[in-house]
């Protein structure tokens, strides 16, 4: 538990509710109820038997042997990807959705960048019958129109952001604002671990039941559940926190985070937080995120909408910090030619932003043997437009 | 003795005007700050821009980002008001979100605050716990009062934590919403204000959010010892024409 958050809601140096008097209330009653609501009998019955019949679960842990005779190691993919909505976000919004539901909620609001959050929170939305309004910036509903007409579909409201740089974070911005307009009937489902306590340990334990599977999968696999590696790409990193989190306390276990390098680290047009931020509060919570001088937000860059966020969970801060968790990144085109290899190798077309986690096998190096899991956090059918254009299919 | 508890022990229906340092055009501070007072404003709430402004509606967004895209910086502010006290002589507050105080250093910020003679604070995202735990020893240090927001919602228990906190006066939020949006006061907003004036706060209260002319001013002035404007007068002095549009705005308010 050395990782998890504290009672007052810090991992470490990071973490706690940065919000204004107006969201107060609001982050109190969940701070107050979401353990309870979660650890209740009823709660924990009805949320597997959706996961199970609804989204699909357990996901596979697939050894995928092409990869593994290229790398000389084993490497299993955790098919998250295979989850109804095409991605790991569903696994949440289930569970925000029922949590929702017993705090006597009647309207959800969620932002989106790539939609895939927004399409798992529109399709909850609609399977319990609830008020749904996503917030999604200007350029992200221009470039990922496919996912804005499945969020219509599904019968959400779909608000542009036309504030700052018209992306996540500011869709994030205007979901908050809409939260404070709005105090007593909503709840707001964050997307990813950041955001006020207690989001980012209610998403992580939602999550969780990623390396929960990978534990006991890996256990009948391969005689143990401990691998040597466990990889997931990093935007805000629920993924990844969803990956990690059964092996933080597993210290022989290495865990490494993959962020999006954009166009490369030094090249202003970047979203590798760890490596380019610096300490600071952003979106409710105090994590590192990417900042001026003078402490104002600096417009991330990733050829993925779902890593293109200027900051990180306040936990992967911390995992970062202690050196519990090793932070690399991986640039556009690095990602996308692992996109490809994946399809070559294993017929499984990924999201890009899982294609970075795939990419940074090429860097390690391996003795032979080790056991290494990969998070597919995503399946790439939305990012069908970005690989025809790159590789000019 | 503090030039904000000053006008609270000898002046009614305080009028406090928020404007965004740096907009419309980033050398105006100093001289927005000169008119308002000329013109009669009580108190002056300089808002420090920042990128991401979740509790402001659009207006004051707006004004932050082209104040921002201007050049303004936290430390170019503190050099705008080197002479503030020459020209000015009510009680200034500096208001704006937590981050750029924590990378300019808390620490120097509060030093930077009281050279120039600033006497207090809004962060309206520095939470209660975090200002008791790493920021008040400072502020009190350096003279500064730290001013709370409460809403609607807010519970008497933590609304009596935030008057044991705080030596300024107490942020009345007129209900739970963003900045600019207009003041309506039903029933239950005029409840509320009832039932936070029959509290007996040791602090005096400022209702703020929603007050854009004397009606709503006057409205706030028979619950609170003042109000608040902002948005309205962001939106007044948007064209440039600082001495008109600031004496004009501040017509609107007297009798």
């Amino acid at each position: 538990m050395k990782y998890k958050v504290n009672e007052k809601g810090y991992y470490g140096d990071f973490g706690g509710a940065y919000i204004p008097e107006m969201l107060y209330p609001n982050v109190e009653e969940l701070r107050q109820n979401y353990l309870k609501i979660i650890d209740d009998a009823g709660f924990q019955k009805e949320f597997h038997q959706l996961l199970k019949d609804y989204v699909g679960r357990p996901s596979p842990l697939y050894l995928a042997k092409r990869y593994s005779e290229r790398y000389g190691a084993n490497i299993f993919l955790k098919r998250e990807d295979l989850n109804h909505t095409g991605a790991h976000k569903i696994n949440n919004t289930i569970g925000q959705i029922l949590l929702a539901e017993k705090l006597g909620k009647k309207r959800i609001i969620a932002e989106t960048g790539a939609g895939q959050h927004g399409v798992a929170t529109a399709t909850v939305c609609a399977l319990r019958n609830l008020e749904c309004v996503i917030y999604m910036g200007e350029v992200d509903i221009e470039r990922q129109a496919p996912n804005v007409a499945r969020m219509k579909m599904l019968g959400a409201k779909v608000v542009p952001a036309s504030s700052g740089s018209k992306t996540l974070k500011d869709a994030t911005n205007e979901a908050m604002r809409d939260w404070i307009n709005n105090p007593v009937d909503t709840h707001y489902i964050i997307g990813s671990v950041v955001g006020p306590h207690p989001y980012p340990d209610m998403v992580a334990i939602f999550q969780s039941i990623i390396s929960e599977e990978t534990k006991k999968q890996l256990l009948e696999q391969t005689g143990s559940d401990q691998p040597d590696y466990v990889l997931a790409c990093v935007g805000g990193g629920s993924n990844a926190m969803g990956m990690f989190y059964h092996f933080m306390d597993d210290e022989n276990v290495k865990l490494i985070a993959v962020e999006a390098a954009g166009k490369g680290v030094s090249s202003g047009f970047s979203a590798a937080t760890t490596y380019l931020g610096k300490e600071g509060v952003l979106h409710g919570s105090r994590s590192i995120l990417m900042q001026t001088e003078d402490g104002q937000v600096v417009e991330p860059h990733s050829v993925s909408a779902g890593l293109d966020y200027p900051g990180i969970g306040p936990q992967h801060a911390h995992l970062f910090k202690t050196g519990r968790g090793q932070y690399v990144s991986i640039t556009d085109e690095e990602s996308l030619d692992a996109g490809l290899l994946c399809t070559q190798l294993e017929g499984i077309i990924p999201a890009i932003e899982s294609a970075h986690a795939l990419a940074y096998l090429e860097k390690m190096e391996f003795k032979g043997g080790e056991n290494v899991v990969i998070c597919l956090s995503g399946r790439g059918d939305k990012d069908l437009d970005t690989y025809i254009k790159y590789f000019n299919l | 003795m503090n030039r904000i508890k000053k006008l609270f022990q000898e002046k009614k229906n305080i009028l406090s005007i928020y404007y965004t340092a740096g907009y419309p055009n980033t050398g105006d501070t100093l001289q927005i700050a000169e008119l308002l007072e000329q013109s009669g404003a009580d108190i002056l709430e300089i808002g420090f821009p920042y990128s991401d402004p979740v509790a402001d509606g659009p207006v004051i967004q707006a004004s932050s980002k082209q104040s921002l895209d201007q050049g303004m910086t936290l430390k170019l502010l503190f050099e705008q008001l080197k002479d503030l006290r020459k020209k000015v002589s009510i009680p200034v507050l500096l208001m704006g979100y937590v981050n750029p105080v924590l990378q300019f250093g808390v620490e120097k910020f509060c030093e930077a605050c009281a050279e120039v003679g600033v006497d207090g604070c809004i962060v309206p995202d520095l939470p209660m716990v975090e200002y008791e735990e790493f920021y008040k020893d400072c502020f009190e240090k350096h003279n500064l009062s730290n001013v709370f927001l409460i809403t609607p919602q807010t519970a008497e228990e933590r609304i009596h934590k935030i008057d044991g906190l705080t030596n300024g006066f107490i942020y009345l939020l007129s209900s739970s919403a963003t900045t600019g949006k207009n003041l309506e006061v039903g029933d239950t907003t005029e409840a509320y204000f009832s039932r936070i004036k029959n509290l007996n706060l040791k602090n005096p209260t400022m209702i703020g959010f929603g007050i854009s002319d004397k009606q709503t001013f006057d409205k706030a002035c028979s619950y609170a010892n003042g109000a608040i404007i902002g948005t309205a007068f962001v939106k007044a002095i948007a064209d440039g024409n600082l001495e008109e549009s600031v004496s004009n705005f501040m017509k609107k308010f007297k009798d």
